[in-house]
Protein backbone atom coordinates (compact mmCIF):
# COMPACT_ATOMS: atom_id res chain seq x y z
CA UNK A 1 0.00 0.00 0.00
CA UNK A 2 2.94 1.93 -0.10
CA UNK A 3 2.64 3.74 -3.04
CA UNK A 4 -1.20 5.03 -2.74
CA UNK A 5 0.11 6.46 1.04
CA UNK A 6 3.44 7.87 -0.43
CA UNK A 7 0.57 9.85 -2.97
CA UNK A 8 -1.48 10.75 -0.68
CA UNK A 9 0.95 13.30 1.04
CA UNK A 10 1.28 15.40 -1.69
CA UNK A 11 0.11 18.97 -1.48
CA UNK A 12 -3.53 20.17 -2.11
CA UNK A 13 -4.58 16.09 -1.83
CA UNK A 14 -7.90 14.35 -1.76
CA UNK A 15 -8.53 12.11 1.46
CA UNK A 16 -11.49 9.49 1.65
CA UNK A 17 -12.57 7.88 4.82
CA UNK A 18 -14.96 5.32 5.56
CA UNK A 19 -15.66 7.70 8.96
CA UNK A 20 -18.53 5.88 10.34
CA UNK A 21 -20.78 2.40 9.94
CA UNK A 22 -22.71 4.31 7.32
CA UNK A 23 -20.64 7.43 6.11
CA UNK A 24 -17.57 8.26 3.87
CA UNK A 25 -16.13 11.70 3.78
CA UNK A 26 -14.32 13.33 1.55
CA UNK A 27 -12.18 16.17 1.73
CA UNK A 28 -10.32 18.68 -0.32
CA UNK A 29 -8.61 22.48 -0.56
CA UNK A 30 -9.10 24.83 -3.05
CA UNK A 31 -6.89 27.77 -3.39
CA UNK A 32 -10.20 30.40 -4.04
CA UNK A 33 -12.78 31.67 -2.04
CA UNK A 34 -15.66 29.76 -1.26
CA UNK A 35 -18.14 31.48 -3.19
CA UNK A 36 -16.34 30.79 -6.21
CA UNK A 37 -16.04 27.08 -5.35
CA UNK A 38 -19.60 26.68 -4.49
CA UNK A 39 -20.37 28.26 -8.02
CA UNK A 40 -18.51 25.64 -9.23
CA UNK A 41 -21.08 22.95 -7.53
CA UNK A 42 -24.45 24.62 -8.81
CA UNK A 43 -23.96 26.22 -12.05
CA UNK A 44 -24.37 23.36 -15.25
CA UNK A 45 -22.13 24.94 -17.27
CA UNK A 46 -19.05 25.02 -14.85
CA UNK A 47 -20.31 21.46 -13.20
CA UNK A 48 -20.01 19.95 -16.62
CA UNK A 49 -16.00 21.20 -16.68
CA UNK A 50 -15.06 18.67 -14.22
CA UNK A 51 -17.43 16.24 -12.91
CA UNK A 52 -16.42 13.70 -15.39
CA UNK A 53 -12.62 14.00 -16.46
CA UNK A 54 -11.52 12.76 -19.48
CA UNK A 55 -10.06 10.26 -17.92
CA UNK A 56 -13.59 8.34 -17.02
CA UNK A 57 -13.77 8.26 -20.67
CA UNK A 58 -17.17 9.21 -20.58
CA UNK A 59 -18.86 12.24 -21.88
CA UNK A 60 -22.00 14.52 -20.40
CA UNK A 61 -24.86 14.50 -22.93
CA UNK A 62 -26.89 17.24 -20.17
CA UNK A 63 -26.83 18.50 -16.95
CA UNK A 64 -29.74 19.88 -15.97
CA UNK A 65 -29.78 21.28 -12.80
CA UNK A 66 -32.26 23.15 -10.22
CA UNK A 67 -30.46 24.26 -7.39
CA UNK A 68 -32.73 24.89 -4.44
CA UNK A 69 -34.38 22.90 -1.76
CA UNK A 70 -36.95 19.99 -3.48
CA UNK A 71 -35.55 21.14 -7.01
CA UNK A 72 -34.32 17.68 -8.94
CA UNK A 73 -31.38 17.55 -11.00
CA UNK A 74 -30.58 14.83 -14.30
CA UNK A 75 -27.20 13.94 -15.42
CA UNK A 76 -26.62 12.32 -18.05
CA UNK A 77 -23.56 10.52 -19.43
CA UNK A 78 -22.52 8.92 -23.00
CA UNK A 79 -19.75 6.23 -23.64
CA UNK A 80 -18.82 5.62 -27.00
CA UNK A 81 -18.80 1.51 -26.50
CA UNK A 82 -22.10 1.66 -24.72
CA UNK A 83 -25.17 2.20 -26.37
CA UNK A 84 -27.10 3.15 -23.55
CA UNK A 85 -26.70 6.73 -21.92
CA UNK A 86 -26.35 6.45 -17.86
CA UNK A 87 -28.62 8.77 -15.87
CA UNK A 88 -28.17 9.88 -12.47
CA UNK A 89 -30.85 11.74 -10.82
CA UNK A 90 -31.88 13.02 -7.17
CA UNK A 91 -33.00 15.99 -5.33
CA UNK A 92 -31.96 18.91 -3.56
CA UNK A 93 -32.62 18.94 -0.05
CA UNK A 94 -30.14 21.66 1.67
CA UNK A 95 -29.10 24.68 -0.30
CA UNK A 96 -27.45 27.50 1.56
CA UNK A 97 -25.17 29.64 -0.85
CA UNK A 98 -21.51 29.30 -0.27
CA UNK A 99 -21.77 27.01 2.47
CA UNK A 100 -23.45 23.96 2.11
CA UNK A 101 -25.20 21.82 -0.07
CA UNK A 102 -27.14 18.20 0.09
CA UNK A 103 -28.77 16.06 -2.28
CA UNK A 104 -30.01 12.39 -2.34
CA UNK A 105 -29.11 9.92 -5.31
CA UNK A 106 -32.01 7.99 -6.22
CA UNK A 107 -30.68 6.18 -9.05
CA UNK A 108 -29.47 3.08 -7.27
CA UNK A 109 -31.86 1.28 -4.03
CA UNK A 110 -29.10 2.43 -1.53
CA UNK A 111 -30.47 6.21 -1.50
CA UNK A 112 -27.29 7.66 -0.05
CA UNK A 113 -27.53 11.45 0.49
CA UNK A 114 -24.46 13.39 -0.54
CA UNK A 115 -23.78 16.37 1.76
CA UNK A 116 -20.68 19.17 0.62
CA UNK A 117 -19.85 21.88 2.78
CA UNK A 118 -17.63 24.95 1.91
CA UNK A 119 -15.60 26.22 4.84
CA UNK A 120 -13.34 29.46 3.92
CA UNK A 121 -10.00 30.55 5.49
CA UNK A 122 -7.94 32.72 3.84
CA UNK A 123 -9.08 33.43 1.05
CA UNK A 124 -8.94 29.24 0.43
CA UNK A 125 -12.38 26.77 1.00
CA UNK A 126 -11.81 23.56 2.76
CA UNK A 127 -14.10 21.43 0.96
CA UNK A 128 -15.73 18.54 3.76
CA UNK A 129 -18.15 15.87 1.16
CA UNK A 130 -20.10 13.16 3.29
CA UNK A 131 -22.00 10.22 1.94
CA UNK A 132 -24.55 8.78 4.03
CA UNK A 133 -25.93 5.49 3.83
CA UNK A 134 -29.12 4.84 5.34
CA UNK A 135 -27.84 1.58 6.93
CA UNK A 136 -24.18 0.04 7.65
CA UNK A 137 -25.76 -2.59 5.53
CA UNK A 138 -26.68 -0.50 3.23
CA UNK A 139 -22.70 1.10 2.99
CA UNK A 140 -21.11 -2.66 3.23
CA UNK A 141 -23.03 -3.56 0.09
CA UNK A 142 -22.05 -0.59 -1.81
CA UNK A 143 -18.33 -1.46 -1.01
CA UNK A 144 -19.16 -4.98 -2.23
CA UNK A 145 -20.78 -4.42 -5.34
CA UNK A 146 -17.67 -2.60 -6.63
CA UNK A 147 -19.23 0.03 -8.01
CA UNK A 148 -18.00 3.57 -6.83
CA UNK A 149 -21.03 5.78 -6.59
CA UNK A 150 -22.63 4.14 -9.65
CA UNK A 151 -20.32 5.15 -11.68
CA UNK A 152 -18.50 3.01 -14.36
CA UNK A 153 -15.31 4.70 -13.86
CA UNK A 154 -11.92 3.68 -16.01
CA UNK A 155 -13.87 2.78 -19.51
CA UNK A 156 -10.80 3.47 -21.46
CA UNK A 157 -8.30 1.04 -19.27
CA UNK A 158 -11.53 -1.76 -19.63
CA UNK A 159 -11.20 -1.18 -22.90
CA UNK A 160 -7.02 -1.59 -22.66
CA UNK A 161 -7.29 -4.74 -20.63
CA UNK A 162 -10.01 -6.25 -23.41
CA UNK A 163 -7.94 -5.61 -26.02
CA UNK A 164 -5.04 -7.44 -24.55
CA UNK A 165 -7.10 -10.28 -24.33
CA UNK A 166 -8.14 -10.59 -27.80
CA UNK B 1 -1.53 -9.44 0.21
CA UNK B 2 -3.18 -7.63 -2.82
CA UNK B 3 -0.62 -4.59 -3.28
CA UNK B 4 -2.60 -1.72 -4.04
CA UNK B 5 0.24 0.15 -6.92
CA UNK B 6 -1.39 2.52 -9.34
CA UNK B 7 -1.93 0.69 -12.32
CA UNK B 8 -3.46 -2.33 -10.25
CA UNK B 9 -5.69 0.28 -8.82
CA UNK B 10 -6.75 1.02 -12.50
CA UNK B 11 -7.11 -2.57 -13.56
CA UNK B 12 -9.38 -3.51 -10.60
CA UNK B 13 -11.38 0.31 -11.68
CA UNK B 14 -11.99 -1.40 -15.19
CA UNK B 15 -12.41 -5.08 -14.14
CA UNK B 16 -15.56 -4.41 -11.75
CA UNK B 17 -16.96 -1.83 -14.23
CA UNK B 18 -19.21 -4.79 -15.99
CA UNK B 19 -22.28 -5.49 -14.82
CA UNK B 20 -21.67 -9.49 -15.51
CA UNK B 21 -18.18 -9.07 -13.49
CA UNK B 22 -19.44 -7.38 -10.33
CA UNK B 23 -22.15 -10.41 -10.89
CA UNK B 24 -19.36 -13.12 -10.73
CA UNK B 25 -17.98 -11.28 -7.99
CA UNK B 26 -20.95 -11.35 -5.74
CA UNK B 27 -21.67 -15.19 -6.98
CA UNK B 28 -18.19 -16.12 -5.60
CA UNK B 29 -18.32 -14.01 -2.69
CA UNK B 30 -21.11 -16.74 -1.81
CA UNK B 31 -18.97 -19.87 -3.08
CA UNK B 32 -16.48 -20.82 -5.29
CA UNK B 33 -17.90 -21.87 -8.60
CA UNK B 34 -16.17 -23.40 -11.59
CA UNK B 35 -16.40 -21.44 -15.06
CA UNK B 36 -18.59 -23.92 -16.44
CA UNK B 37 -21.05 -22.90 -13.09
CA UNK B 38 -20.73 -19.36 -13.72
CA UNK B 39 -21.23 -19.79 -17.81
CA UNK B 40 -24.47 -21.45 -16.56
CA UNK B 41 -25.68 -18.79 -14.08
CA UNK B 42 -24.98 -15.83 -16.02
CA UNK B 43 -26.23 -17.62 -19.35
CA UNK B 44 -22.99 -17.21 -21.28
CA UNK B 45 -20.83 -19.18 -23.67
CA UNK B 46 -17.82 -20.71 -21.51
CA UNK B 47 -15.78 -18.89 -24.14
CA UNK B 48 -17.67 -15.29 -23.08
CA UNK B 49 -17.06 -16.49 -19.21
CA UNK B 50 -13.53 -17.35 -19.26
CA UNK B 51 -12.57 -13.38 -21.04
CA UNK B 52 -14.52 -12.40 -18.17
CA UNK B 53 -12.89 -14.32 -15.48
CA UNK B 54 -9.55 -13.60 -17.09
CA UNK B 55 -10.05 -9.98 -16.40
CA UNK B 56 -11.13 -10.40 -12.83
CA UNK B 57 -7.87 -12.66 -12.30
CA UNK B 58 -5.78 -10.09 -14.22
CA UNK B 59 -6.88 -7.48 -11.36
CA UNK B 60 -6.15 -10.19 -8.88
CA UNK B 61 -9.79 -9.74 -7.26
CA UNK B 62 -10.32 -13.57 -8.66
CA UNK B 63 -7.89 -16.50 -8.25
CA UNK B 64 -8.64 -19.36 -10.48
CA UNK B 65 -6.83 -23.07 -9.78
CA UNK B 66 -7.25 -26.20 -12.47
CA UNK B 67 -7.87 -29.69 -10.96
CA UNK B 68 -8.34 -32.20 -13.81
CA UNK B 69 -10.62 -30.46 -15.97
CA UNK B 70 -12.14 -28.61 -13.87
CA UNK B 71 -11.00 -24.79 -13.21
CA UNK B 72 -12.18 -23.56 -9.89
CA UNK B 73 -12.51 -19.57 -9.19
CA UNK B 74 -12.44 -17.61 -5.73
CA UNK B 75 -12.54 -14.18 -4.55
CA UNK B 76 -8.67 -12.89 -4.48
CA UNK B 77 -9.46 -10.70 -1.94
CA UNK B 78 -10.58 -10.55 2.01
CA UNK B 79 -13.48 -8.47 2.74
CA UNK B 80 -11.27 -5.71 3.91
CA UNK B 81 -8.59 -5.99 1.30
CA UNK B 82 -12.22 -5.42 -1.01
CA UNK B 83 -13.14 -2.41 1.17
CA UNK B 84 -9.53 -0.93 1.14
CA UNK B 85 -9.60 -0.78 -2.78
CA UNK B 86 -12.68 0.52 -2.88
CA UNK B 87 -12.41 3.60 -0.84
CA UNK B 88 -8.95 3.48 -2.81
CA UNK B 89 -11.21 3.96 -6.10
CA UNK B 90 -13.35 6.43 -4.13
CA UNK B 91 -10.36 8.59 -3.71
CA UNK B 92 -9.21 8.45 -7.10
CA UNK B 93 -12.81 9.05 -8.39
CA UNK B 94 -12.93 12.48 -6.61
CA UNK B 95 -9.06 13.54 -6.88
CA UNK B 96 -9.49 13.15 -10.53
CA UNK B 97 -12.42 15.39 -10.61
CA UNK B 98 -10.55 17.55 -7.98
CA UNK B 99 -7.91 18.29 -10.02
CA UNK B 100 -10.04 19.52 -13.30
CA UNK B 101 -12.11 21.76 -10.62
CA UNK B 102 -8.82 23.30 -9.26
CA UNK B 103 -8.83 24.55 -13.17
CA UNK B 104 -12.51 25.60 -13.32
CA UNK B 105 -12.17 27.98 -10.22
CA UNK B 106 -8.27 29.29 -11.40
CA UNK B 107 -9.94 30.30 -14.40
CA UNK B 108 -13.31 31.98 -12.53
CA UNK B 109 -10.67 33.63 -9.89
CA UNK B 110 -8.57 35.40 -12.87
CA UNK B 111 -11.55 36.58 -15.01
CA UNK B 112 -12.63 38.19 -11.68
CA UNK B 113 -9.66 39.33 -11.09
CA UNK B 114 -9.71 41.49 -14.80
CA UNK B 115 -13.33 42.67 -14.73
CA UNK B 116 -12.93 44.04 -11.21
CA UNK B 117 -15.31 43.30 -8.07
CA UNK B 118 -17.97 44.62 -10.07
CA UNK B 119 -19.09 41.82 -11.71
CA UNK B 120 -19.73 40.01 -8.50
Amino acid sequence: MDAVRNEAVAANDTTTDRRSERELVVTRVFDAPARIVFEAWTKPELLMRWWAPKSFGITFLSCDLDVRPGGTYKFVFGHPESGQPMAFVGRYVEVKPHTRLAWTNEESGDGFVTTVSFEERDGKTQLVLQDLYPSKEALDEALASGTVSGYPEQFDELDAVLKTLN
Amino acid sequence: MVQFSSSHVGTSFAAISDATRRGVLERLAREDASITELADTFQMTLTGMKKHVSVLEHAGLVVTEKVGRVRTCRLGMSRLEQEAAWIERYRQLWAARFDELDKVVEEWKQKEKSNGRSQE
